[in-house]
Order: structure tokens, then C-alpha cells, then sequence
């Protein structure tokens, strides 16, 4: 079995984003950048799977700029066999990135698609399931658990109040929730073997697909402040404060 | 131009969210009708008619829509949208699963959480975990809009709109639900509740959580939340998770226990009224956005805390 795993190089997850001064979007130069957390979960379940013998075949893919061959390195360190790069420096909305990744799945033909939730720089939650629709394949979203037997995969989801097991047939399109599993770190040796893994780079223009950005970013602003930091000195007074001055009871 | 809200409802009750989301939706129409998805649902359609505002509602009833089956509710709504221009989903974890599929289907943006309504394309949204807001307009035809709900004001009740039943649609015959384990809590929903009480990986263990958190919670009749740490520490559930990556919250009064204050824990209840936090590292960045911080071990201050509402005649 061929598994796709779509990653997406962002903002360090523990760098905080801090808006430009010209309100044009988040200053992203010289900040340290890394895969997106929850893509990592998807490429550690990947490389889960082919360990236990149920994958065969693990392809990362990555769309973005030539800095994010990166990215896809670290899936190759962390065991993916191979990884396509499809290149472009335009801003991508997750509608053109789920164009452009089942354009990818239409020529791969694999027969699972592990990604992440969502990204932690544009937070939208959209491209899995986008992806599933676009290519009419079930969809699974939120996963904690993976099960794959028999021509159907078996997903556990995180939901409002609790967990709900779904089935579904191959080839399915799954996102990776946070605790799906914790994804390891590359080794040196891994990761030296990654350098020699075959990384394919592409034009994003040559597949033929419409990228072009449906929303206009207007500005991007600083949230507000809240005016915190009144400390009170014990339980009493904290009950008082709450009574009178926020008129909580 | 009218808009259709796709109301958030566990087949039995309508949640709250859907209200606020039909604040949302009046900001950029007046023609507001509301789809209730489900099964078994009428009750909920007959809440939805009451809302203040709202001109229809529809009912679209199957096994696959009571279920929540995302191809089955993307395959009811996308051919109503030929009579809207916009569609406001509440951003629960159940809206987030289908509403991209009807963006995807309309071949149009999907604009993720608004927390505002500039115009009728032009919307206010958090990113980077809500340490940006960025300001987004749509050249599209038709608008695919999910709403944190905690973001608007409920819409009051007092309308008497009509309910129509409509055709489901095609269920999904590739995907299956085969059961789900939902925990039954006599707590207020957390994304809706007026307190919350929350727990961080200062409690140790899950027995401590309980010990600890829900006492207090009770008594100021709180739901219950918990930090990522202690969710992954297995000391709560994964739903009672609150921040960038769990549910966003926004309370009358937060109560933060033993919580030091991640940026993506902030993400999640940094729009609380109050801020409660006790915590024994007067350190921590929990305290910076604390209208009241007690710098204090949990151990001493909530049985203390405890006794304080007990005075108070709580």
C-alpha cells in the first residue's frame, strides 16, 4: 500500500508570530521555520504503518517555496522514501493547495493520504477536507486512531464530547489530530540517509491547476492587549474582587 | 441576498453557537434562514424557528446527517446554495469536518473562524493561533464562512419562523460511522458555558484533576477545561482541551489552576471577560493576562478559595 503525506513548511512552533510594521502580514525573515507539528504527526503515522508492514511506499509532497526541500528532508529523515517538491513562490489558499495535491494523487495513485489538520500559520482547517472532495474519496477528519485492514481503514475521530469510530474504503483522504502519536525526532544517521533519498522539484505552474488566491488580504493587525497582570493576595480577596468589582456573583 | 446558517445541534437540542452565529449572519443579510442537518431533529428545528431574525428554517433529516457524516451533509446543502450568497457555519469540530467539503464543492474560499463581519465580503479572522488578526475580502461568488462563535452575541429569542421539510440528499456510501462514545456531564457545554474552571499539569495526576478542578467547578456551577500538558498527560480528557489546537473559549470568568500559560494555551481563552489565575510561579505567563492572579499553591489556595465562596454564600 502507497501512502501520500502533504507537508507544509511554517513558523517554529515555538517562535511567536509578530505582525509587520506596515500591517502586510507576519514578518517571517531570519524566523526559524520547521514542518508544521501536525504534518509531523501525519508523516510519523506514515512511517508507522510501513513499519508494521501494511505500507509499503511513503511519498511526502510539499508546495511551496524552494526553501521547503527542507521540509520534505526531514520527512525523508524520518522515514519517508521519497518526496516531490512543487514549487512556487505564490501565497497559496488551502483551495489551491487541495488542486494541486489531487492533481498530485491523480498521478501517484496512492492509496491513503495522511495529513495534518491544519497549519499553524494560516489556521484554517480546510485543505484535508477539500482534498477528499475534490478527489470523491471518504474523508476522515480530527483522527486519533488508525486502523488499516482488508481494502478500508478504520479511523477513531476527536469530537465535541467524546470519540466516533468511522469506516471508510481506499484510497481515503485522513487528518491527523494532536494525539494521533508523537512523532519522533530524526536521527543523524536518518538523516544523513535523507540527503540521498530522491527529492523530485516540479513547477507548481506545470500541473495545471488554477492557484491563483480568491481572498484579498487587507491588513494584518496585532491583536488587542489585554490589560492584565492585578495580582490579589489570597482566596478572600479574590472572592471580593470578583463580587464587586466584576460583578461575577 | 439572502444567507443560510447550518445550525449546530446534537439531534436532541440546539447549541447556543448557532444563535451567535445568526448574529454573524444578520450583520451581513437580513434574510436569514437556518438548515437543521439531522435526524430525529424537529425539536431542534423548532428552536431554530424561534430565534429572533430568522425568516425560514429547513429540515433535512437522515440516518447519515444525524450522524454528522460530512459527505452526507456537504451533499445536502450545496444544492440550497444556489439560492444563497453566503453560508455560516458555527466553527465546532463538527462544523470544521464539512463545511471545506462545501467550499470545495462551490469551487469558492473557505474563510476559516471570522471573529468579525467588516462587510458582507470582508471579514476579521485570527491566524498564527490568534497572534495575528488578519482582515480578508472575497472576490468570490458565493461565501463559505465559518464563525467562532464565541466572537458574536447570542441572538435573543422571539421570532416564529416556519420549518420546511426538505430532501437530505445523497448519503456517503464510501464512509461508514460504526458508533461513537460520547461523555454524558451534567457540566455546562465548555464553549458555552458563563465560568470555566481549568486545569493545568501542575495536578500531577488525572485523580488529582478530579480532586481538585471539579469540586470547584461545581461549585460555581463552571464547566471544566484543561491545558494541552495536562490533556496529554492523560490527567483530563482530550475534549476538555481549551487553546489553539483544542476549543476556544470566551466566559464571563476564567479560572485558570496551576496553569503556567503557553502562547497556544493564551490562544484559546484570552477573549475571557475575567481572568482568574492561581499559580505558585509568580512567573508565569498566565499571570500577565490575569485580571486577578494569586501567586499561590493550588494545594493551599483552592480549598482556601473553596471556603471564601462558602462565606460568600455560595
Amino acid at each position: 500500500m502507497k501512502v501520500l503525506v502533504p507537508v507544509k513548511r511554517v513558523i517554529d512552533y515555538n517562535v511567536k508570530a509578530r505582525v509587520k510594521s506596515d500591517q502586510s502580514g507576519v514578518d517571517l525573515a531570519n524566523v526559524k521555520m520547521s514542518m508544521n507539528p501536525f504534518c509531523e504527526i501525519a508523516v510519523e503515522e506514515a512511517v508507522r504503518m510501513k513499519e508494521k508492514g501494511v505500507v509499503s511506499e511513503i511519498v511526502a509532497v510539499s508546495i511551496g517555496p524552494i526553501q521547503a526541500q527542507e521540509t520534505l528532508r526531514t520527512a525523508l529523515a524520518m522515514g519517508a522514501d521519497r518526496a516531490i517538491l512543487l514549487q512556487t513562490d505564490q501565497d497559496l489558499e488551502p483551495l489551491a493547495v487541495a488542486k494541486a495535491l489531487a492533481a498530485v494523487a491523480n498521478e501517484e495513485k496512492p492509496d491513503l493520504i495522511v495529513m495534518g489538520k491544519q497549519a499553524i500559520d494560516g489556521d484554517n482547517n480546510a485543505t484535508g477536507q477539500m482534498l477528499s472532495t475534490l478527489l470523491g474519496w471518504p474523508q476522515a477528519t480530527f483522527a486519533s486512531a488508525i486502523e488499516v485492514s482488508g481494502g478500508k481503514v478504520k479511523v477513531t475521530r476527536e469530537v465535541d464530547g467524546g470519540l466516533q469510530n468511522l469506516e471508510l474504503d481506499l484510497p481515503a483522504v485522513i487528518t491527523a489530530d494532536l494525539r494521533l502519536n508523537e512523532p519522533r525526532y530524526a536521527s543523524l544517521p536518518n538523516i544523513m540517509k535523507a540527503k540521498k533519498k530522491p527529492l523530485d522539484i516540479k513547477e507548481a505552474a506545470s500541473l495545471g491547476v488554477d492557484l491563483a488566491p480568491r481572498l484579498k488580504v487587507l491588513k494584518v493587525a496585532e491583536p488587542a492587549k489585554r490589560s492584565g497582570g492585578a495580582k490579589v493576595e489570597n482566596a478572600a480577596e479574590l472572592v471580593a474582587k470578583l463580587k464587586t468589582e466584576a460583578g461575577i456573583f | 441576498m439572502a444567507v443560510l446558517v447550518i445550525a449546530d445541534h446534537d439531534n436532541a437540542s440546539l447549541k447556543d453557537s448557532t444563535q451567535k452565529t445568526v448574529t454573524a449572519a444578520l450583520q451581513i443579510s437580513s434574510d436569514v434562514d437556518i438548515l437543521v442537518a439531522g435526524q430525529g431533529a424537529k425539536a431542534v428545528a423548532d428552536a431554530a424557528a424561534k430565534i429572533t431574525g430568522v425568516r425560514k428554517v429547513l429540515l433535512a433529516e437522515s440516518d447519515a446527517l444525524g450522524q454528522g457524516v460530512a459527505e452526507a451533509v456537504e451533499a445536502c446543502v450545496v444544492p440550497l446554495m444556489g439560492g444563497y450568497d453566503a453560508v455560516l457555519i458555527p466553527a465546532t469540530s463538527q462544523g470544521k469536518n464539512f463545511s471545506p467539503r462545501i467550499a470545495a464543492r462551490l469551487d469558492v474560499a473557505q474563510i476559516s473562524e471570522i471573529v468579525e463581519v467588516v462587510d458582507a465580503a470582508t471579514f476579521v479572522r485570527p491566524i498564527y493561533a490568534g497572534n495575528a488578526m488578519e482582515t480578508v475580502q472575497s472576490a468570490d461568488a458565493k461565501k463559505v464562512l465559518t464563525v467562532r462563535a464565541t466572537a458574536f452575541k447570542a441572538a435573543a429569542d422571539g421570532g416564529s419562523a416556519a420549518v420546511e421539510t426538505i430532501g437530505a440528499g445523497d448519503g456517503a456510501a464510501k464512509t461508514r460511522f460504526l458508533d461513537q462514545k460520547l461523555v454524558k456531564s451534567a457540566r455546562p457545554d465548555l464553549t458555552a458555558a458563563r465560568i470555566v474552571v481549568s486545569g493545568g499539569r501542575a495536578m500531577g495526576s488525572a485523580e488529582e484533576f478530579q480532586r481538585v478542578i471539579e469540586p470547584l467547578a461545581d461549585k460555581l456551577g463552571a464547566a471544566v477545561g484543561a491545558s494541552r500538558a495536562a490533556v496529554d498527560a492523560g490527567y483530563a480528557p482530550n475534549d476538555y482541551q481549551v487553546g489553539q489546537t483544542g476549543k476556544v473559549v470566551a466566559p464571563e470568568l476564567y479560572v485558570a489552576i496551576g496553569i503556567s500559560g503557553a502562547i497556544q494555551h493564551l490562544a484559546g481563552m484570552k477573549d475571557s471577560k475575567y481572568i482568574v489565575a492561581i499559580n505558585k510561579d509568580a512567573d508565569a505567563p498566565i499571570f500577565q493576562v490575569a485580571d486577578y492572579g494569586l501567586v499561590s499553591d493550588y494545594k493551599v489556595a483552592v480549598p482556601e478559595l473553596m471556603d471564601a465562596l462558602t462565606a460568600a454564600g455560595l
